[in-house]
Protein backbone atom coordinates (compact mmCIF):
# COMPACT_ATOMS: atom_id res chain seq x y z
CA UNK A 1 0.00 0.00 0.00
CA UNK A 2 1.68 3.28 -0.88
CA UNK A 3 1.26 6.12 1.78
CA UNK A 4 -0.36 8.94 0.39
CA UNK A 5 1.68 11.96 -1.31
CA UNK A 6 1.32 15.22 1.20
CA UNK A 7 0.42 18.18 -0.67
CA UNK A 8 1.19 21.68 0.82
CA UNK A 9 1.52 25.39 -0.29
CA UNK A 10 4.89 24.52 -2.36
CA UNK A 11 2.49 22.39 -4.14
CA UNK A 12 -0.13 25.61 -4.80
CA UNK A 13 2.85 27.39 -5.55
CA UNK A 14 4.45 25.36 -8.46
CA UNK A 15 0.67 24.81 -9.67
CA UNK A 16 0.91 28.56 -10.53
CA UNK A 17 4.20 28.80 -11.85
CA UNK A 18 3.58 25.83 -14.21
CA UNK A 19 0.26 27.58 -15.09
CA UNK A 20 1.84 30.70 -15.25
CA UNK A 21 4.40 29.31 -18.29
CA UNK A 22 2.44 27.14 -19.71
CA UNK A 23 -0.05 30.11 -20.79
CA UNK A 24 2.70 32.17 -21.70
CA UNK A 25 4.24 29.58 -24.09
CA UNK A 26 0.73 29.23 -25.70
CA UNK A 27 -0.10 33.10 -25.58
CA UNK A 28 -0.52 33.62 -28.95
CA UNK A 29 -2.51 30.10 -29.62
CA UNK A 30 -5.27 31.07 -27.05
CA UNK A 31 -4.98 34.92 -28.71
CA UNK A 32 -6.05 33.01 -32.30
CA UNK A 33 -8.31 31.01 -30.54
CA UNK A 34 -10.09 34.18 -29.15
CA UNK A 35 -9.67 35.90 -32.34
CA UNK A 36 -11.49 33.65 -34.03
CA UNK A 37 -14.78 33.91 -31.96
CA UNK A 38 -14.71 36.08 -29.03
CA UNK A 39 -12.06 39.60 -28.94
CA UNK A 40 -8.52 38.70 -29.27
CA UNK A 41 -7.32 38.80 -25.54
CA UNK A 42 -7.54 35.85 -23.65
CA UNK A 43 -4.05 34.91 -23.81
CA UNK A 44 -2.97 37.85 -23.28
CA UNK A 45 -5.22 38.50 -19.91
CA UNK A 46 -4.32 35.09 -18.46
CA UNK A 47 -0.72 35.52 -19.20
CA UNK A 48 -0.71 39.10 -17.10
CA UNK A 49 -3.26 37.57 -14.13
CA UNK A 50 -0.79 34.62 -13.53
CA UNK A 51 2.26 36.28 -13.98
CA UNK A 52 0.46 39.20 -11.23
CA UNK A 53 -0.35 35.28 -9.59
CA UNK A 54 3.20 34.27 -8.59
CA UNK A 55 4.80 37.51 -7.84
CA UNK A 56 1.96 37.92 -5.20
CA UNK A 57 2.66 34.21 -4.17
CA UNK A 58 6.45 35.04 -4.17
CA UNK A 59 7.69 35.15 -0.12
CA UNK A 60 4.62 33.49 0.97
CA UNK A 61 5.83 29.84 1.17
CA UNK A 62 5.12 29.42 4.82
CA UNK A 63 1.02 30.18 4.16
CA UNK A 64 -1.02 27.53 4.10
CA UNK A 65 -2.05 26.17 0.44
CA UNK A 66 -5.80 27.16 1.14
CA UNK A 67 -4.72 30.65 2.14
CA UNK A 68 -2.51 30.61 -0.77
CA UNK A 69 -5.37 29.46 -3.48
CA UNK A 70 -7.31 32.33 -2.29
CA UNK A 71 -4.43 35.29 -2.23
CA UNK A 72 -3.87 33.73 -6.23
CA UNK A 73 -7.79 34.28 -6.58
CA UNK A 74 -7.97 37.57 -5.41
CA UNK A 75 -5.15 38.72 -7.43
CA UNK A 76 -6.44 37.13 -10.35
CA UNK A 77 -9.73 39.36 -10.03
CA UNK A 78 -7.68 42.43 -9.50
CA UNK A 79 -5.15 42.28 -12.36
CA UNK A 80 -7.14 40.45 -15.25
CA UNK A 81 -10.91 42.08 -16.45
CA UNK A 82 -12.53 40.14 -18.56
CA UNK A 83 -14.70 37.50 -17.74
CA UNK A 84 -11.90 35.00 -17.28
CA UNK A 85 -10.13 37.20 -14.25
CA UNK A 86 -13.43 37.16 -12.12
CA UNK A 87 -14.33 33.78 -13.15
CA UNK A 88 -10.75 32.22 -12.19
CA UNK A 89 -10.60 34.25 -9.45
CA UNK A 90 -13.95 33.03 -8.00
CA UNK A 91 -12.85 29.56 -8.56
CA UNK A 92 -9.22 29.86 -6.55
CA UNK A 93 -10.99 31.25 -3.63
CA UNK A 94 -13.49 29.33 -3.54
CA UNK A 95 -10.99 26.15 -3.85
CA UNK A 96 -9.20 27.34 -1.05
CA UNK A 97 -11.63 28.32 1.32
CA UNK A 98 -12.39 24.54 1.31
CA UNK A 99 -8.92 23.85 2.81
CA UNK A 100 -9.10 26.26 5.68
CA UNK A 101 -5.87 26.77 7.54
CA UNK A 102 -4.81 22.97 7.29
CA UNK A 103 -0.91 22.78 6.28
CA UNK A 104 -1.28 20.14 3.73
CA UNK A 105 -4.01 18.21 1.57
CA UNK A 106 -4.68 14.94 0.20
CA UNK A 107 -6.31 13.89 -3.13
CA UNK A 108 -9.72 13.70 -1.58
CA UNK A 109 -9.13 17.28 -0.69
CA UNK A 110 -8.55 18.36 -3.85
CA UNK A 111 -11.61 16.77 -5.70
CA UNK A 112 -13.33 19.29 -3.17
CA UNK A 113 -11.01 22.24 -4.15
CA UNK A 114 -11.84 21.28 -7.96
CA UNK A 115 -15.32 20.66 -7.48
CA UNK A 116 -15.97 24.20 -5.29
CA UNK A 117 -13.97 25.90 -7.89
CA UNK A 118 -15.99 24.45 -10.68
CA UNK A 119 -19.60 24.94 -8.34
CA UNK A 120 -17.85 28.51 -8.36
CA UNK A 121 -17.76 28.63 -11.93
CA UNK A 122 -20.85 27.68 -12.79
CA UNK A 123 -22.73 29.81 -10.92
CA UNK A 124 -20.91 32.97 -11.40
CA UNK A 125 -21.23 32.44 -15.15
CA UNK A 126 -24.52 30.97 -15.27
CA UNK A 127 -23.09 28.36 -17.47
CA UNK A 128 -24.20 25.00 -18.33
CA UNK A 129 -22.29 22.05 -20.01
CA UNK A 130 -22.46 22.33 -23.42
CA UNK A 131 -22.18 26.13 -23.44
CA UNK A 132 -18.92 26.18 -25.19
CA UNK A 133 -17.19 27.76 -22.33
CA UNK A 134 -14.58 26.50 -19.40
CA UNK A 135 -16.76 24.70 -17.75
CA UNK A 136 -16.91 21.88 -20.71
CA UNK A 137 -13.25 21.33 -20.07
CA UNK A 138 -13.57 21.62 -16.24
CA UNK A 139 -16.44 19.43 -15.98
CA UNK A 140 -15.54 16.31 -17.01
CA UNK A 141 -11.60 16.70 -15.25
CA UNK A 142 -13.72 17.35 -12.08
CA UNK A 143 -16.09 13.66 -12.28
CA UNK A 144 -12.59 11.67 -13.63
CA UNK A 145 -10.78 13.20 -10.99
CA UNK A 146 -13.28 12.35 -8.14
CA UNK A 147 -13.82 8.80 -9.44
CA UNK A 148 -10.20 8.20 -9.85
CA UNK A 149 -9.81 8.93 -6.37
CA UNK A 150 -12.11 6.99 -4.94
CA UNK A 151 -11.14 4.34 -7.03
CA UNK A 152 -7.51 4.38 -5.17
CA UNK A 153 -5.62 6.40 -7.21
CA UNK A 154 -2.53 8.30 -6.67
CA UNK A 155 -3.29 12.21 -6.86
CA UNK A 156 -0.75 12.73 -9.23
CA UNK A 157 -1.93 9.33 -11.85
CA UNK A 158 -5.56 10.59 -10.97
CA UNK A 159 -5.07 14.10 -12.38
CA UNK A 160 -3.34 12.77 -15.65
CA UNK A 161 -6.63 11.01 -16.45
CA UNK A 162 -8.36 14.41 -15.39
CA UNK A 163 -6.14 16.40 -17.22
CA UNK A 164 -6.41 14.16 -20.47
CA UNK A 165 -10.82 14.38 -19.65
CA UNK A 166 -9.91 18.17 -19.97
CA UNK A 167 -8.25 17.91 -23.20
CA UNK A 168 -11.34 15.78 -24.60
CA UNK A 169 -13.46 18.18 -23.09
CA UNK A 170 -12.01 21.02 -24.63
CA UNK A 171 -11.71 19.05 -28.52
CA UNK A 172 -15.60 18.80 -27.77
CA UNK A 173 -16.16 22.44 -27.56
CA UNK A 174 -15.52 22.80 -31.37
CA UNK A 175 -18.91 21.39 -33.23
CA UNK A 176 -20.79 23.72 -30.29
CA UNK A 177 -22.58 26.81 -30.77
CA UNK A 178 -21.55 28.90 -27.80
CA UNK A 179 -24.15 30.03 -25.62
CA UNK A 180 -22.35 32.10 -22.50
CA UNK A 181 -19.68 35.01 -23.32
CA UNK A 182 -18.46 36.78 -26.55
CA UNK A 183 -18.95 33.83 -28.25
CA UNK A 184 -22.53 33.82 -28.50
CA UNK A 185 -22.81 37.21 -30.30
CA UNK A 186 -21.60 34.86 -33.56
CA UNK A 187 -24.61 32.41 -33.01
CA UNK A 188 -24.17 29.54 -35.75
CA UNK A 189 -20.68 31.03 -36.25
CA UNK A 190 -19.18 29.88 -33.51
CA UNK A 191 -19.12 26.60 -34.69
CA UNK A 192 -16.08 24.51 -35.89
CA UNK A 193 -14.03 26.65 -33.16
CA UNK A 194 -12.61 25.49 -30.27
CA UNK A 195 -13.16 27.47 -27.10
CA UNK A 196 -10.15 29.54 -25.73
CA UNK A 197 -11.52 29.36 -22.18
CA UNK A 198 -12.05 25.75 -22.17
CA UNK A 199 -8.09 25.06 -23.83
CA UNK A 200 -6.54 27.60 -21.14
CA UNK A 201 -8.58 25.67 -18.22
CA UNK A 202 -6.88 22.01 -20.25
CA UNK A 203 -3.48 23.56 -19.69
CA UNK A 204 -4.54 24.82 -16.18
CA UNK A 205 -5.39 20.50 -15.26
CA UNK A 206 -2.18 19.77 -17.03
CA UNK A 207 -0.10 22.34 -14.97
CA UNK A 208 -1.51 20.93 -11.68
CA UNK A 209 -1.07 17.49 -13.06
CA UNK A 210 3.07 18.69 -13.42
CA UNK A 211 2.79 20.68 -9.61
CA UNK A 212 1.60 17.21 -7.99
CA UNK A 213 3.65 14.87 -9.71
CA UNK A 214 7.03 17.24 -8.90
CA UNK A 215 5.51 17.11 -5.15
CA UNK A 216 5.92 13.56 -4.72
CA UNK B 1 -5.82 41.85 -49.80
CA UNK B 2 -6.38 42.99 -46.65
CA UNK B 3 -4.22 44.99 -44.37
CA UNK B 4 -2.88 43.36 -41.77
CA UNK B 5 0.49 45.41 -40.46
CA UNK B 6 0.53 46.95 -37.42
CA UNK B 7 1.04 50.74 -37.30
CA UNK B 8 0.33 52.62 -34.72
CA UNK B 9 1.43 55.69 -32.67
CA UNK B 10 2.77 54.02 -29.30
CA UNK B 11 6.02 53.54 -27.51
CA UNK B 12 4.87 50.50 -25.76
CA UNK B 13 1.56 47.84 -26.62
CA UNK B 14 1.67 47.55 -22.69
CA UNK B 15 1.28 51.19 -22.69
CA UNK B 16 -1.02 52.24 -24.26
CA UNK B 17 -4.00 52.34 -22.35
CA UNK B 18 -2.07 54.65 -19.66
CA UNK B 19 -0.11 56.97 -21.74
CA UNK B 20 -3.30 57.70 -23.43
CA UNK B 21 -5.31 58.44 -19.86
CA UNK B 22 -2.33 60.47 -19.04
CA UNK B 23 -2.59 62.46 -22.54
CA UNK B 24 -6.77 63.06 -21.66
CA UNK B 25 -5.77 64.49 -18.39
CA UNK B 26 -2.86 66.79 -19.67
CA UNK B 27 -5.55 68.34 -22.45
CA UNK B 28 -8.37 68.29 -20.25
CA UNK B 29 -6.77 69.44 -16.30
CA UNK B 30 -9.91 72.09 -15.83
CA UNK B 31 -12.84 69.00 -16.05
CA UNK B 32 -10.96 66.11 -14.80
CA UNK B 33 -8.43 64.12 -13.09
CA UNK B 34 -6.69 60.85 -13.92
CA UNK B 35 -5.18 58.72 -11.25
CA UNK B 36 -2.66 55.99 -12.39
CA UNK B 37 -2.03 53.98 -9.59
CA UNK B 38 -6.08 53.32 -9.00
CA UNK B 39 -6.84 53.70 -13.02
CA UNK B 40 -9.59 55.48 -13.20
CA UNK B 41 -10.33 58.93 -14.47
CA UNK B 42 -12.21 61.27 -12.06
CA UNK B 43 -14.19 64.21 -12.40
CA UNK B 44 -12.20 67.55 -10.81
CA UNK B 45 -14.67 68.91 -8.54
CA UNK B 46 -15.58 65.37 -7.40
CA UNK B 47 -17.31 64.21 -4.78
CA UNK B 48 -20.01 67.10 -5.32
CA UNK B 49 -22.37 66.62 -1.94
CA UNK B 50 -25.83 65.29 -2.34
CA UNK B 51 -25.32 64.93 -6.11
CA UNK B 52 -25.89 61.59 -7.54
CA UNK B 53 -22.88 60.22 -9.26
CA UNK B 54 -22.27 58.44 -12.53
CA UNK B 55 -19.83 55.79 -13.23
CA UNK B 56 -19.18 54.01 -16.39
CA UNK B 57 -16.59 51.92 -17.40
CA UNK B 58 -15.45 48.97 -19.75
CA UNK B 59 -12.47 47.67 -22.08
CA UNK B 60 -9.92 50.86 -23.92
CA UNK B 61 -10.44 51.09 -27.61
CA UNK B 62 -13.91 52.97 -27.65
CA UNK B 63 -12.78 56.26 -27.08
CA UNK B 64 -14.02 58.90 -26.26
CA UNK B 65 -15.76 56.30 -24.52
CA UNK B 66 -16.12 56.45 -21.14
CA UNK B 67 -13.13 58.70 -20.09
CA UNK B 68 -14.26 61.50 -22.57
CA UNK B 69 -17.57 61.70 -21.29
CA UNK B 70 -16.13 62.73 -17.40
CA UNK B 71 -17.29 66.26 -16.75
CA UNK B 72 -20.29 68.39 -16.46
CA UNK B 73 -23.39 66.91 -16.88
CA UNK B 74 -22.37 63.68 -17.65
CA UNK B 75 -19.88 61.06 -16.01
CA UNK B 76 -17.81 61.89 -12.17
CA UNK B 77 -16.12 59.18 -13.04
CA UNK B 78 -14.26 56.24 -15.81
CA UNK B 79 -13.24 53.00 -15.40
CA UNK B 80 -10.75 52.11 -18.49
CA UNK B 81 -9.60 48.28 -18.49
CA UNK B 82 -6.79 46.96 -21.14
CA UNK B 83 -7.97 47.69 -24.21
CA UNK B 84 -11.16 45.38 -24.84
CA UNK B 85 -10.80 43.62 -21.64
CA UNK B 86 -13.22 44.77 -18.54
CA UNK B 87 -11.73 46.46 -16.07
CA UNK B 88 -11.17 45.09 -12.70
CA UNK B 89 -13.61 45.82 -8.88
CA UNK B 90 -10.25 47.86 -7.74
CA UNK B 91 -10.95 50.57 -10.19
CA UNK B 92 -14.72 50.38 -9.90
CA UNK B 93 -14.61 50.42 -6.09
CA UNK B 94 -12.10 53.24 -6.20
CA UNK B 95 -14.06 55.48 -8.85
CA UNK B 96 -17.40 55.10 -6.40
CA UNK B 97 -15.45 56.06 -3.29
CA UNK B 98 -13.80 59.25 -5.01
CA UNK B 99 -17.52 60.35 -6.53
CA UNK B 100 -19.74 59.89 -3.94
CA UNK B 101 -21.37 62.52 -2.48
CA UNK B 102 -24.02 60.79 -0.12
CA UNK B 103 -26.13 60.63 -2.95
CA UNK B 104 -25.53 57.10 -4.16
CA UNK B 105 -23.66 56.17 -7.25
CA UNK B 106 -25.15 55.16 -10.53
CA UNK B 107 -22.94 52.51 -12.35
CA UNK B 108 -23.85 52.18 -16.20
CA UNK B 109 -22.87 48.97 -17.48
CA UNK B 110 -22.52 47.34 -20.90
CA UNK B 111 -23.88 43.98 -21.22
CA UNK B 112 -20.70 42.00 -21.68
CA UNK B 113 -20.43 39.17 -19.74
CA UNK B 114 -16.68 40.31 -17.98
CA UNK B 115 -17.90 43.98 -17.90
CA UNK B 116 -21.28 42.65 -15.37
CA UNK B 117 -19.22 39.87 -13.44
CA UNK B 118 -16.63 43.15 -12.22
CA UNK B 119 -18.77 45.32 -12.02
CA UNK B 120 -20.99 43.04 -10.01
CA UNK B 121 -17.91 42.48 -7.38
CA UNK B 122 -17.22 46.24 -6.93
CA UNK B 123 -21.13 47.23 -5.97
CA UNK B 124 -21.06 44.29 -3.31
CA UNK B 125 -18.17 45.96 -2.41
CA UNK B 126 -19.24 49.02 -2.12
CA UNK B 127 -22.38 48.19 -0.43
CA UNK B 128 -20.01 46.68 2.48
CA UNK B 129 -18.18 50.30 2.56
CA UNK B 130 -21.52 51.67 2.91
CA UNK B 131 -22.52 53.09 -0.58
CA UNK B 132 -25.39 53.42 -2.21
CA UNK B 133 -25.22 51.97 -5.41
CA UNK B 134 -27.40 51.12 -8.58
CA UNK B 135 -26.38 48.89 -11.44
CA UNK B 136 -27.93 49.35 -14.57
CA UNK B 137 -27.42 47.55 -17.83
CA UNK B 138 -27.22 48.55 -21.13
CA UNK B 139 -28.31 46.48 -23.82
CA UNK B 140 -29.49 48.32 -26.76
CA UNK B 141 -27.64 46.03 -29.59
CA UNK B 142 -30.39 44.32 -32.10
CA UNK B 143 -27.94 42.36 -33.83
CA UNK B 144 -27.92 40.05 -30.73
CA UNK B 145 -31.13 37.70 -30.11
CA UNK B 146 -31.61 38.32 -26.56
CA UNK B 147 -32.23 34.79 -25.47
CA UNK B 148 -31.38 31.66 -23.21
CA UNK B 149 -29.12 30.92 -26.14
CA UNK B 150 -26.45 34.23 -26.36
CA UNK B 151 -25.44 36.18 -23.32
CA UNK B 152 -28.20 38.65 -24.35
CA UNK B 153 -27.96 41.88 -26.15
CA UNK B 154 -24.87 43.73 -26.29
CA UNK B 155 -24.66 47.70 -24.73
CA UNK B 156 -23.54 50.08 -27.83
CA UNK B 157 -24.53 53.43 -28.30
CA UNK B 158 -27.27 54.12 -25.94
CA UNK B 159 -24.67 53.81 -23.45
CA UNK B 160 -23.02 57.22 -24.90
CA UNK B 161 -27.03 58.42 -25.08
CA UNK B 162 -27.94 57.54 -21.35
CA UNK B 163 -24.31 58.97 -19.97
CA UNK B 164 -25.52 62.09 -20.97
CA UNK B 165 -29.23 62.23 -20.02
CA UNK B 166 -28.81 60.86 -16.91
CA UNK B 167 -25.98 62.81 -16.31
CA UNK B 168 -28.15 65.67 -17.00
CA UNK B 169 -30.71 64.10 -14.42
CA UNK B 170 -28.13 63.85 -11.76
CA UNK B 171 -26.58 67.63 -12.32
CA UNK B 172 -30.39 68.81 -12.16
CA UNK B 173 -30.62 67.60 -8.48
CA UNK B 174 -32.04 64.29 -9.21
CA UNK B 175 -32.22 61.41 -6.71
CA UNK B 176 -30.83 58.28 -6.95
CA UNK B 177 -34.21 56.16 -7.92
CA UNK B 178 -34.73 58.87 -10.85
CA UNK B 179 -31.01 59.03 -12.25
CA UNK B 180 -31.32 54.89 -12.65
CA UNK B 181 -34.74 55.09 -13.73
CA UNK B 182 -33.65 57.69 -16.66
CA UNK B 183 -30.52 55.64 -17.42
CA UNK B 184 -33.67 52.86 -18.06
CA UNK B 185 -36.00 54.42 -20.03
CA UNK B 186 -32.95 55.77 -22.25
CA UNK B 187 -32.38 51.72 -22.64
CA UNK B 188 -35.51 50.56 -23.10
CA UNK B 189 -35.97 53.28 -25.80
CA UNK B 190 -33.01 52.79 -27.42
CA UNK B 191 -31.82 50.45 -30.37
CA UNK B 192 -28.49 50.20 -32.11
CA UNK B 193 -27.17 48.01 -35.04
CA UNK B 194 -23.46 48.28 -36.44
CA UNK B 195 -21.92 47.38 -39.30
CA UNK B 196 -18.13 47.08 -40.52
CA UNK B 197 -16.46 47.35 -43.15
CA UNK B 198 -12.68 46.25 -41.86
CA UNK B 199 -11.57 44.98 -38.52
CA UNK B 200 -9.21 46.62 -36.10
CA UNK B 201 -6.01 45.99 -34.60
CA UNK B 202 -5.74 45.44 -31.07
CA UNK B 203 -1.97 46.96 -29.97
CA UNK B 204 -1.72 43.68 -27.89
CA UNK B 205 -2.31 41.68 -30.56
CA UNK B 206 -0.61 42.97 -33.44
CA UNK B 207 -3.02 41.97 -35.42
CA UNK B 208 -6.30 42.28 -36.97
CA UNK B 209 -9.19 40.15 -34.92
CA UNK B 210 -10.56 39.17 -38.76
CA UNK B 211 -10.06 39.63 -41.99
CA UNK B 212 -12.88 41.10 -44.04
CA UNK B 213 -12.40 40.02 -48.55
CA UNK B 214 -12.93 43.02 -50.43
CA UNK B 215 -16.19 44.16 -51.40
CA UNK B 216 -17.81 42.51 -48.46
CA UNK B 217 -19.56 43.74 -45.37
CA UNK B 218 -19.97 42.31 -41.62
CA UNK B 219 -23.24 43.22 -40.61
CA UNK B 220 -24.29 43.11 -36.66
CA UNK B 221 -21.09 44.04 -35.45
CA UNK B 222 -20.10 44.63 -31.45
CA UNK B 223 -17.70 46.76 -30.89
CA UNK B 224 -14.67 44.63 -29.96
CA UNK B 225 -13.34 44.44 -33.82
CA UNK B 226 -15.36 41.16 -33.49
CA UNK B 227 -16.81 39.51 -36.63
CA UNK B 228 -20.70 40.22 -36.87
CA UNK B 229 -23.63 38.06 -37.20
CA UNK B 230 -23.19 37.32 -40.85
CA UNK B 231 -21.40 38.82 -44.02
CA UNK B 232 -22.63 39.73 -47.17
CA UNK B 233 -21.87 41.58 -50.31
CA UNK B 234 -21.18 45.39 -50.01
CA UNK B 235 -24.11 47.03 -50.97
CA UNK B 236 -24.72 51.28 -51.79
CA UNK B 237 -25.06 53.05 -49.04
CA UNK B 238 -28.74 53.36 -49.69
CA UNK B 239 -29.12 49.12 -49.47
CA UNK B 240 -26.77 49.45 -45.66
CA UNK B 241 -28.74 51.94 -44.27
CA UNK B 242 -32.03 50.01 -45.13
CA UNK B 243 -30.78 46.91 -43.31
CA UNK B 244 -29.78 49.31 -40.47
CA UNK B 245 -33.29 51.26 -40.54
CA UNK B 246 -35.13 48.05 -40.63
CA UNK B 247 -33.31 46.30 -37.91
CA UNK B 248 -33.48 49.12 -35.84
CA UNK B 249 -36.93 50.33 -36.13
CA UNK B 250 -38.98 46.63 -36.55
CA UNK B 251 -37.51 46.27 -32.76
CA UNK B 252 -38.09 49.30 -31.48
CA UNK B 253 -41.59 50.40 -33.05
CA UNK B 254 -42.01 53.50 -32.27
CA UNK B 255 -45.65 55.05 -32.95
CA UNK B 256 -45.91 57.04 -36.32
CA UNK B 257 -45.46 60.69 -35.40
CA UNK B 258 -42.73 59.93 -32.51
CA UNK B 259 -40.08 61.86 -32.22
CA UNK B 260 -36.79 60.38 -32.16
CA UNK B 261 -32.84 60.82 -31.75
CA UNK B 262 -31.08 59.46 -34.68
CA UNK B 263 -27.35 58.72 -33.90
CA UNK B 264 -24.64 58.06 -36.52
CA UNK B 265 -21.41 56.37 -35.18
CA UNK B 266 -18.41 55.89 -36.64
CA UNK B 267 -16.13 52.72 -35.04
CA UNK B 268 -12.74 54.90 -35.57
CA UNK B 269 -11.43 54.35 -38.98
CA UNK B 270 -14.86 55.84 -41.21
CA UNK B 271 -14.61 59.68 -42.02
CA UNK B 272 -17.18 61.90 -41.22
CA UNK B 273 -17.87 62.57 -44.95
CA UNK B 274 -19.33 59.01 -45.00
CA UNK B 275 -21.07 59.33 -41.84
CA UNK B 276 -23.29 62.55 -43.08
CA UNK B 277 -23.44 60.73 -46.35
CA UNK B 278 -25.37 57.53 -44.25
CA UNK B 279 -27.18 60.26 -41.83
CA UNK B 280 -28.94 61.77 -45.14
CA UNK B 281 -30.43 58.30 -45.82
CA UNK B 282 -31.37 57.59 -42.21
CA UNK B 283 -32.85 60.78 -41.86
CA UNK B 284 -35.24 60.12 -44.95
CA UNK B 285 -35.51 56.78 -43.85
CA UNK B 286 -36.66 57.66 -40.90
CA UNK B 287 -38.80 60.31 -42.07
CA UNK B 288 -40.14 57.78 -44.67
CA UNK B 289 -41.23 55.46 -41.54
CA UNK B 290 -43.14 57.86 -39.79
CA UNK B 291 -41.00 59.30 -37.09
CA UNK B 292 -39.31 62.84 -36.95
CA UNK B 293 -35.78 62.72 -35.84
CA UNK B 294 -35.73 65.92 -34.05
CA UNK B 295 -32.20 65.25 -32.95
CA UNK B 296 -29.35 63.77 -33.67
CA UNK B 297 -25.35 63.13 -32.83
CA UNK B 298 -22.88 62.13 -35.99
CA UNK B 299 -19.50 61.20 -34.81
CA UNK B 300 -16.56 58.97 -33.86
CA UNK B 301 -18.28 58.43 -29.97
CA UNK B 302 -17.88 54.69 -29.20
CA UNK B 303 -15.11 53.09 -31.63
CA UNK B 304 -13.91 50.11 -32.09
CA UNK B 305 -10.16 51.27 -32.26
CA UNK B 306 -9.56 52.02 -36.04
CA UNK B 307 -12.63 49.70 -37.54
CA UNK B 308 -14.20 51.44 -40.78
CA UNK B 309 -18.06 51.05 -40.10
CA UNK B 310 -21.00 52.59 -38.28
CA UNK B 311 -23.67 52.12 -36.18
CA UNK B 312 -27.39 53.42 -36.10
CA UNK B 313 -28.95 53.76 -32.32
CA UNK B 314 -32.66 54.94 -32.55
CA UNK B 315 -33.90 56.35 -28.84
CA UNK B 316 -37.48 56.94 -28.95
CA UNK B 317 -37.79 60.56 -27.33
CA UNK B 318 -40.08 62.26 -24.94
CA UNK B 319 -40.51 65.68 -23.40
CA UNK B 320 -38.40 64.55 -20.59
CA UNK B 321 -35.45 62.83 -22.71
CA UNK B 322 -35.79 65.64 -25.04
CA UNK B 323 -35.17 68.30 -22.40
CA UNK B 324 -32.19 66.34 -20.27
CA UNK B 325 -30.31 65.62 -24.17
CA UNK B 326 -30.75 69.35 -24.44
CA UNK B 327 -29.40 70.23 -21.00
CA UNK B 328 -25.79 71.74 -20.92
CA UNK B 329 -22.58 69.06 -21.34
CA UNK B 330 -18.55 69.68 -20.95
CA UNK B 331 -17.29 66.67 -21.44
CA UNK B 332 -13.69 65.77 -23.59
CA UNK B 333 -15.95 64.28 -25.52
CA UNK B 334 -18.97 66.14 -25.93
CA UNK B 335 -19.77 69.93 -25.24
CA UNK B 336 -22.78 72.17 -25.66
CA UNK B 337 -24.17 75.16 -23.73
CA UNK B 338 -21.43 74.99 -21.05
Amino acid sequence: MPIEQALNGATVISWMREIESSVRAQRDYLTQLDSAIGDGDHGTNVTRGFASVVEALNGEKDAPPGRLLILAGRTLVSTVGGASGPLWGSALRSGGRVLGDSPTFDGQQLVEVLAAALASIKELGAAAPGDKTMVDALEPAVDKLRGEVAAGAQPAAALASAAAAAEAGMEATVPLQARKGRASYLGERSIGHQDPGATSTALILRALERAVAASS
Amino acid sequence: MAETKMRKFMNDPANVVKESLAGLAAAHPNLLRYDSAAQIVVRKDAPKQGKVALISGGGSGHEPLHGGFVGLGMLDAACPGEVFTSPVPDQMLAATKAVDGGAGVVHIVKNYTGDVMNFKMAAEDAADDGIKVSAIVIDDDVAVQDSLYTAGRRGVGATVLAEKIAGAAAESGADLTTVSDTVKRVNERARSFGVALSSCIPPAAGKPIFDLPEGEIELGIGIHGEPGRRRAQLGSAAEVVDVMVEAVMSDLKPSRGSQVLAFVNGMGGTPLIELYLLYAEVDRKLRAAGVEPVRNLIGDYITSLEMAGASLTVLHLDDDLLRLWDAPVHTPGLRWGA
